[in-house]
């Protein structure tokens, strides 16, 4: 209702002239909401002059509904009742701003996920609707013209993680001209991709695609390659991150190493000691080693827990020697600690394997010839350890070979999810293995899982090879025979469900497909990115639907399996997505932020400092000549820990200032 | 160190060789055992099976006597009463009904039951209270040479102990090596040896019964250890009949209380071993002290 | 006296990252919970004053909950560090004043704690009903006319006591 004459749309003093548009949502909200009677209850509140309800608000007619009103009905004010401010918030403002109003004109209520969605009664949840409306409807009279502020994109990238997915991010990003620092742990890139043979479903050989990919990144002029580093300390915020890098001491000079390995074989160990990481412990490496053969960069590395030089000082260090007229051995080498300024940041740490040593009951670490996935991987490839013999430990080949899957996934006891690829990838290593050896080979399996292009054709060859599909999971893995077939062998004990009976099938050789988890230092790594976790562990992203590489830090991305167990395409799919997201910051130049910060009011300001310790961001200064407190609007980042501190009431906040939250209060309690 | 003493029906019967070496064993360990006054049969899980709160109150009798004794934990060596006397705490937690009846019926014997009491088994009392640390400084004739193969049987580990691994538990093996006897690789230690089944359906249970002793004496034991009294007497037991239907497998099995004894010079006699029905092999010839 | 038709209405302040964001994952999840709950959307539970909190009260609300990041996971980095602090200190100043503990109430939740959402609201809801409304605006209500009763009847008195003696005598 309106009394006075109108005031133009952005008028603060004067008539308040409010549009309240509730939204059916289809089914989502009418189904619950009587959205007509809300809109009825809001045409009566002080200041509604127009009380609408449609079907979808948020489509292109709801939006023009909003502009039409604005313009004829001369609206200063508008509301809507519909979903989450999380997902559609940008777009009402976005519509209110077409429409000739300044969009901080705006206040969303939600009434879908947190009435319509979450309530049974539709007597209750019309009047929490109606109730949330008129709180609404109070708090937007106090809502000031506001801009959108901007902040600055600093156009440099850091892809933390040099597996495919860090590696595919950093090739994008550095193709399309901008500067990437990429981060990898390990002395090499190539994460776990570099261990495999082939990849399904073509059988391409997993070393042939990835390799040209890392030479691009060794090669390519706009990437600055860090291996055997860490990220230690992120400070700032989007557009302006300073992030501290640990570079380990590899004891060997980068720039000067042409990876001839003549150290390798001076070394004063003649054998070789020390299980072979990349190897997962089937062979042994000594102390200064380079990781695989396509490493890159192409650089030997020194192990300080293993070399005697660096642990005792007291060696004959042949290594020196042999690298004479080089000098690319430096034992005086330390961890360097440098510092990078970047805009953006991409997060693809990778996964972990589950140990498959806590079920014992499938003997792992207990049989011999138990072992997962990633050890038949390296067996089967023929620069692994036996050359790409499929052996037992005792040098036999096996006759038959039986996989057992969801090993820890899909299990209460361990983890509760699906680790999407182990069906795929146990189906491509039984193909091998029938190829390298003609074993009998049996999968055990509870679902096969075949989604994406050419999956379920490869199922179907894994059957017409003779592959045997036995459903059930696995209860144990014995050694101790009943038969005179099964002397010798591992016997694997399973209640076969489509048969309907329990079977005992002896087999020479046990695979674990074991599943995906999330790196052991996962709950670090997020706090110091300003991140969160999902319940499983995995990188909390945006929406699970409509934002998979976005994090709640803007800024910050995330792609491949450390936003949750995915395929090599599906990985590469979201590292281009993640760059794609960065890019488009960088070239806009600038990110608009909510204007939501804190201010002070001089005058009111007693000069008690209070406030100055609370900020995170230090955005809050002393003037010491004026004596009053002061905040750098740039800096503040709008979280009000300030504002509801202030004992004199002088820091004021935009878009949360207490008039608006006390007419919240006062609206939600208006009606019963 | 002080506990109350739940021996059950068949350590007072079979199952005697077990209470005949385990109260030498703990008095030698100083100790003691204060046998439950008035204590009955626990029903064991034969009338689990038919009421569950008639059985809760046969079971919390024993619980609430206890109670009333002391508050020191309650050991019950027998496997059958560890898993009934367990469950009986944890039905009356989590079900009003049961916890109705027994407090009724109990009240009725002017008893109460709080739940206070804990019950270990002595496995668990001899390594995590006593220490294995006590033990080996008792040794003084060490089990050198003897292969021994551990076995747990199902009642124990399952469900209720919290004090080891439900399918590959290693506080026994601790204690045999202890001991210092060689402990043979016996990855079937907690496989059901058949329990009841051995009398009532025996092609089922002696089944059991002979893949446990033929694996045993397929990977070298002498003998083997076991912690409940039913698992004793069905591996030892029934030999004949084993041999007739699926071959030979002669093996001791004794209680692992008996091995105890032995390596602290105890007596074999005072031991209860001659009531094996294949007796122990003597053990192989080693020095005299630690 | 106990109005059979009463329900409790609790005011909640949620911070945008985590609290606000379990309860939208609640909703998308389809998980059902009590009615009594009106949430208010803060950027941070930093932001919550403890005037929030009183003002509600007043206003008639029978509980106030407040969810935030839990500690160490700010979105702001330590914002739910001062509200841990407010709250320590208001709840001691509710339970001077006679508003029982159960009332206030702060909980950490992050943003894919939808169930825990759902939990905590069906708790805090059926402690609250077991306790019967708060009533403050009710209760000022029925003071002020206490007040005003005194009023009138000291007035009533000191006109009367005038009346016997119309003008004061000095001696």
């Amino acid at each position: 209702m309106n009394t006075n004459g109108t005031n133009g749309n952005n008028g603060n003093n004067g008539d308040i002239r409010i549009g309240f548009y509730i939204c059916h949502c289809g089914h989502n909200i009418a189904a619950l909401v009587d959205c007509p009677a809300v809109a009825q209850y809001a045409d009566k509140l002080p200041g509604v002059v127009v009380s609408r309800d449609y079907k979808y608000m948020c489509s292109d007619p709801g939006q023009e509904l909003i502009q039409q009103d604005i313009r004829e009905h001369k609206l200063n004010r508008v509301v809507v009742a519909s979903c989450s401010p999380l997902l559609h918030e940008h777009t009402f403002r976005d519509a209110v701003a077409a429409g000739g109003l300044n969009p901080f004109f705006f206040q969303m209520v939600n009434i879908r996920e947190h009435d319509s969605w979450v309530h049974t009664d539709p007597a209750e949840a019309t009047a929490k609707a109606k109730s949330l409306a008129h709180a609404a409807i109070r708090r937007v009279r106090f809502h000031k013209a506001l801009e959108m502020t901007r902040v600055p994109i600093h156009p440099d990238v850091l892809v933390v993680g040099g597996g495919i997915t860090g590696i595919h991010a950093a090739i994008t990003l550095a193709n399309a001209g901008k500067k990437v620092f990429l981060v990898e742990r390990e002395p090499s890139i190539g994460g776990h991709m570099a261990k495999f043979d082939k990849t399904f479903p073509t059988l391409d050989c997993a070393a042939c695609i990835l390799t040209p990919k890392m030479s691009a990144v060794r090669s390519h002029p706009n990437i600055t390659l860090w291996t055997y580093s860490e990220v230690v300390k992120v400070e700032g915020y989007v557009g302006n991150y300073v992030v501290t890098v640990k570079r380990k001491p590899r004891y060997v000079n980068e720039e000067l190493c042409v990876g001839c390995q003549e150290c390798i074989k001076a070394c004063i160990f003649k054998e070789p000691k020390f299980p072979d990481e990349f190897n997962v412990g089937l062979s042994k490496r000594k102390p200064v080693y380079i990781p695989f053969p396509q490493a890159v960069p192409q650089v030997v590395v020194i192990d300080p827990e293993r070399c005697i030089q660096v642990k005792t000082g007291k060696c004959k260090k042949t290594c020196l020697e042999a690298c004479a007229d080089r000098q690319a051995i430096d034992f005086t080498q330390k961890e360097q600690r440098v510092e990078i300024k970047v805009g953006n940041i991409i997060m693809a740490t990778g996964f972990k394997l589950f140990d498959a040593k806590r079920i014992p009951q499938y003997g792992y670490g207990l049989y011999p010839n138990v072992v997962t996935s990633l050890e038949l991987e390296r067996l089967v490839t023929s620069s692994g350890p036996t050359g790409g013999e499929i052996i037992l430990r005792d040098g036999r080949h096996p006759k038959s070979v039986g996989f057992i899957l969801c090993v820890g996934s899909r299990d209460m006891k361990t983890n509760r999810w699906c680790s999407r690829t182990c069906c795929m990838h146990s189906m491509k290593l039984a193909q091998l293995v029938r190829e390298h050896t003609h074993a009998d080979v049996t999968v055990f399996y509870l679902d096969i899982r075949a989604p994406g292009k050419g999956c379920e054709e490869f199922y179907d060859k894994s059957l017409k090879e003779g592959i045997q599909f036995v459903r059930g999971r696995v209860a144990e893995v014995t050694d101790w025979a009943l038969a005179r077939e099964e002397e010798g062998k591992l016997v694997i004990r399973v209640e076969d469900t489509l048969a309907g009976f329990v079977r005992r099938i002896p087999v020479d050789m046990i695979v674990l497909a074991v599943g995906m988890e999330p790196q052991a230092d996962a709950q670090e790594v997020r706090r110091m990115f300003n991140m969160s976790c999902g319940t499983e562990g995995w990188f909390l992203e945006k929406h699970p639907k409509l934002a998979p590489v976005s994090t709640f830090t803007d800024g910050v991305f995330i792609a491949g399996c450390c936003q949750g167990p995915k395929d090599i395409p599906d990985s590469i799919a979201q590292a281009g997505a993640a760059a794609a997201e960065a890019l488009a910051l960088i070239d806009k130049g600038y990110i608009e932020q909510e204007p939501n910060t804190a201010f002070i009011v001089e005058e009111d300001c007693s000069g008690c400092k209070s406030c100055v310790p609370l900020c995170p961001f230090t955005a809050i200064t002393f003037d010491a000549t004026k004596q009053k407190a002061q905040i750098n609007a740039a800096l503040c980042k709008g979280c009000g820990t300030c504002v509801a501190a202030c004992p004199s009431g002088s820091i004021k906040q935009n878009l949360f200032d207490d008039e608006e939250i006390f007419s919240e209060i006062e609206g939600v309690l208006a009606h019963a | 160190m002080k506990y109350s003493y739940f021996p059950g029906c068949s350590l007072k019967g079979l199952g005697r060789a077990y209470e005949e070496s385990l109260l030498p064993v703990m008095k030698h360990l100083g100790v003691e055992l204060v046998e439950l006054e008035d204590w009955n049969c626990c029903g064991a899980t034969a009338y689990m099976s038919v009421d569950e709160a008639k059985a809760g109150v046969l079971a919390a009798r024993n619980l609430a006597i206890a109670e009333k004794t002391g508050p020191q934990d309650l050991l019950t060596p027998c496997s059958a009463c560890y898993l009934v006397l367990n469950k009986t705490k944890h039905n009356i937690a989590d079900f009003p009904e049961i916890k109705d009846t027994v407090h009724h019926a109990l009240g009725v014997a002017n008893l109460t039951y709080t739940g206070a009491t804990n019950v270990r088994h002595p496995l668990d009392v001899l390594v995590h209270d006593v220490g294995l640390d006590v033990i080996k400084e008792k040794v003084v004739r060490p089990l050198k040479g003897l292969k021994v193969a551990p076995y747990y049987g199902c009642q124990l580990v399952r469900p209720y102990a919290t004090f080891d691994d439900a399918w590959n538990p290693t506080t026994m093996d601790r204690l045999l090596a202890t001991l210092g006897a060689e402990v043979v690789h016996y990855p079937l230690k907690t496989k059901c040896c058949g329990g009841s089944l051995t009398g009532t359906v025996p092609e089922a249970g002696l089944r059991l019964t002979y893949i446990l002793l033929k694996e045993a004496v397929r990977r070298g034991a002498d003998v083997i250890a076991t912690i409940c009294p039913l698992c004793q007497f069905n591996l030892d037991a029934y030999h004949d009949q084993i041999d007739r239907h699926w071959g030979p497998t002669r093996i001791a099995t004794v209680y692992f209380t008996q091995l105890m004894g032995l390596a602290f010079g105890l007596s074999p006699k005072q031991l209860g071993l001659k009531r094996n029905f294949v007796p122990m092999k003597e053990l192989p010839a080693q020095s005299a002290t630690v | 006296m106990r109005d059979t038709h009463w329900q409790p209405r609790i005011v909640a302040f949620f911070c945008n990252w985590c609290t606000y964001t379990a309860a939208d994952l609640a909703g998308v999840s389809r998980l059902k919970y009590a009615p009594n709950v009106r949430v208010i959307r803060l950027m941070c539970s930093g932001r919550v004053d403890p005037q929030f909190v009183l003002d509600a009260l007043a206003r008639g609300a029978d509980g106030v909950l407040i969810g935030g990041c839990h500690p160490g996971d700010c979105h702001y980095v330590d914002g739910n560090y001062k509200t841990l602090r407010r709250f320590q200190l208001l709840k001691r100043l509710l339970a001077d004043m006679g508003v029982e503990q159960v009332r206030l109430r702060l909980e950490w939740i992050s943003a894919s704690e939808g169930e825990r959402v759902k939990s905590v609201i069906n708790e805090m809801v059926e402690q609250v009903r077991a306790l019967g409304p708060l009533n403050l605006p009710g209760r000022f209500a029925d003071w002020d006319r206490e007040m005003t009763e005194l009023e009138a009847n000291i007035r009533t008195g000191e006109e009367q006591s005038a009346r016997k003696e119309p003008e004061a005598a000095h001696a």
